[in-house]
């Protein structure tokens, strides 16, 4: 006797394609928001699943905060090309040319925040009514309390304590005029799960996931690559290691781990006996106790 | 974990709810803690608070409060999802609070929940909020209950306590619709019995608590007897390669279809065959709930979203007239005669409220005639007329297309759950 029951990466898979379609049906001007990391990449993978053999009907978009490690952008393109999907760029670069915001200064200079900003005005401009994300609800406590349908007020803000109930799979997208939704197919999935997906579906991820040789030193005991875009103080020296990213954002605020996994199984192997979250090389989420909640209010991702 | 071992792993996902200082938050603290599930930084972080708040032990419950309102005032005012997986399953938990005003959050929570832990503390026995956490659990169709005497300890891990808590709650539960139900002494505090069995209750030759979530089966809790496939999608490449291609995308809510399955769309009546189901794996011999797929039919005929693909010798109601339980979320009461829009499946629809029945008082289960002023977190049997006919099962067939939501059309937030009955 065969038995209906779906392995939970399958159910996962379903459910992410039903709100993937669930988008496309309500919302008229939807995008997805690909930073070139992990999770957008596997979201964008089961859109081209949800609507295949059409073409995905939204487009990509990356706000970039000219802070990439080019590995990421090397990889964006492809994948986009590859997709056959159009890619709209959000430039922090460019909103602060304009004045829009003021870059930060000092040693912990990050355009994280900025990001925001730029994420907001690209909505605006584009007139999109909803952005896609791969955030996940395990990354982060604030986090773990976001619908898969994230409603956002005209001024780009989320009220947590103000959010629509969601019951069953019914999900609410209705809006008034100037309003979006932030909407979260992977809202369930676990760095594991993620990871598991990856290479059960074989999915190409950017090399710097992987490990390899690299330039960095240490601050506040995170191991920072080094790059261009960070001032080293004198008491940083900088030394070659063997490292992986465990997430990828921008390079000024992602740590890198000690690691010698070169593969897909490996990471697998070491996430299951990680003792640290991924976000725990955030410098961005250490900032306070409430952090994440704080920039999440404001209309971060 | 062994390898590949995630190929065989299941989903479950449960819900939780106490009484405000039953100890939720310490036993999913301590259901995260005991399977390893807890990273060293996040317990590093609540170590810290823990020290910082003068309290002796590290407080396992500060891992489930994520807002900065709920650390402060030490209560859950929003259900926090967390995630856990043993080798067996990953498990969904849907936190929600327990205290009356947030009832709306114990009903959003319980909604896609498989099982649901009811938490009793030992001293005080069945109290209000444990029946109506029950009623809860029962009206949304949770098909697995576990009842989790807590605070063990506190009672000596009396045997005498336990089965006099377990007797009253099979008495009231005789009152429910609840399918399985499971009793399990415990202290979250202290661990026994929730991972670890324990030695401090002899007696108790049962299930811990992580047994029962790792071996319930869950395998018929979707239903895989009446066919339903309401369309959420239609895809239509228009590409040269797929030049005709016409599919139907959406979730299977219920049944077992088949390539040359006979088909009937609804509202139409047009019967047709089904050509294949596909992914973008390939196609399929059979796909069932809740699998995401798109069908293809051997008839050109015009379908669009909110459409339900459906056998021909099992259809659903077709009505346009309808009573439902709801579940009111807002703070402006249910409106008689008022119209709001409603959600059901893939489709959207206006409503006009008819006429509230009664509404039920949660505590007791008694029936309220004299009052039908629906307030928020009321539970009332309501009469509905729709502005075109839904195709619906009885909830407790299928919560898929027995489910409903009622939105304010000014607001368009969400304002009620509804469960249909007929």
């Amino acid at each position: 006797m065969k038995s209906y029951n779906l392995t939970h990466l399958q159910e996962l898979e379903s459910e992410a394609i039903y709100v993937l379609r669930e988008v496309a049906a309500q919302f008229e001007n939807p995008a997805l928001l690909f930073s070139g990391g992990k999770d957008s990449i596997i979201v964008a993978h089961m859109a081209r699943k949800a609507f295949w053999p059409a073409r995905i009907p939204f487009p990509l978009v990356h706000v970039d905060t000219g802070h990439n490690f080019p590995e990421t952008i090397e990889f964006r393109d492809k994948f986009v090309k590859e997709l056959g999907a159009t890619l709209v760029v959000g430039s922090v670069q460019k909103s602060i040319d304009e004045g829009k915001v003021v870059e930060e200064k000092g040693y912990n200079a990050s355009r994280n925040a900025l990001q925001t900003v730029t994420l907001l005005y690209t909505i605006e401009n584009n007139k999109f009514d909803c952005a896609i994300g791969g955030a996940r609800r395990d990354e982060e406590k604030a986090r773990a309390k976001e619908r898969f349908f994230s409603h956002r007020d005209e001024f780009g803000q989320w009220d947590p304590k103000n959010q629509r109930p969601e019951l069953w799979n019914i999900f609410n997208g209705r809006k008034h005029i100037g309003e979006h939704f932030r909407v979260f197919p992977i809202s369930n999935w676990t760095e594991m799960d993620v990871w598991q997906y990856i290479l059960h579906e074989k999915i190409e991820i950017p090399s710097i996931y992987l490990s390899h040789e690299r330039d960095v030193f240490i601050r506040d005991g995170v191991i920072m690559s080094v790059t261009d875009f960070i001032q080293q103080r004198d008491t940083e020296p900088t030394k070659k290691m063997i490292v992986r990213f465990r997430t990828i954002g921008d390079a000024t605020c992602t740590g890198a781990v000690e690691s010698d996994a070169n593969t897909v199984e490996k990471i697998i192997e070491e996430v299951a006996a990680a003792r640290t979250t991924e976000r725990g090389t955030r410098s961005d989420d250490k900032r306070s106790e409430a952090a994440m909640e704080d920039r999440k209010k404001q209309g971060y991702f | 974990m062994e390898k590949n071992s995630y190929l065989d792993m299941e989903l479950l996902r449960f819900s939780t709810a106490g009484s405000v200082d039953d100890g939720k938050s310490t036993l999913i603290g301590r259901l995260l803690y005991d399977s390893k599930s807890i990273f060293a930084d996040q317990y590093d972080a609540i170590e810290e608070s823990s020290k910082r708040k003068g309290e002796e032990k590290v407080n396992l419950a500060l891992l489930t409060d994520g807002l900065r309102a709920e650390r402060e005032q030490g209560i859950t005012i929003d259900v926090a999802y967390r995630y856990f997986a043993t080798p067996k399953r990953k498990f969904i938990i849907a936190d929600t609070p327990g205290h009356i005003q947030y009832t709306r959050n114990m009903v959003t929570g319980s909604s896609t929940s498989n099982l649901s832990i009811i938490l009793v503390d030992a001293r005080n026995g069945l109290v209000e909020q444990t029946c109506r956490h029950t009623f809860i659990a029962s009206l949304l169709g949770i098909p697995h209950v576990v009842f989790c005497i807590n605070k063990m300890d506190l009672v000596d891990y009396s045997e005498e306590v336990f089965y006099k808590i377990k007797k009253d709650l099979e008495a009231f539960c005789s009152k429910l619709e609840v399918k399985d139900i499971q009793f399990v002494p415990i202290s979250a505090l202290n661990g026994d019995n929730v991972v670890n069995k324990s030695d401090n209750m002899p007696w108790y030759q049962g299930s811990t608590l992580m047994y029962l979530l790792e071996n319930i089966h869950i395998g018929s809790d979707y239903n895989h007897i009446d066919c339903r496939f309401p369309v959420q999608y239609v895809v239509r490449p228009q590409s040269d390669e797929h030049h005709d291609y016409r599919g139907y995308a959406g979730r299977i809510a219920g049944g077992v279809f088949k390539p040359g399955d006979d088909v009937i769309v609804l509202p139409s009546g047009f019967s047709s065959k089904i050509k294949t189901i596909d992914t973008y794996t390939g196609s399929l011999d059979e796909a069932f709930a809740p699998m995401s797929v798109t069908i293809t039919l051997t008839d050109d005929i015009d379908i669009s979203r909110g459409d339900m693909i459906v056998r021909e010798n099992n259809q659903p109601h077709v009505n346009q007239d309808l009573d439902a339980m709801v579940c009111w979320f807002n703070p402006r009461n249910l409106v008689l005669n008022g119209k709001y829009a409603i959600k059901h499946t893939s489709n959207d629809v206006r409503c006009v409220v008819k006429e509230v029945k009664y509404k039920i008082n949660i505590n007791t289960l008694h029936r309220i005639e004299d009052d039908k002023t629906v307030k928020m977190n009321d539970i009332a049997r309501i009469s509905i007329r729709t502005t075109k006919p839904l195709y619906y099962d009885k909830y407790s067939r299928n919560r898929t297309t027995g489910s409903l939501i009622i939105i304010d059309e000014a607001t368009n937030e969400t304002v009620g759950a509804g469960m249909i009955i007929e």
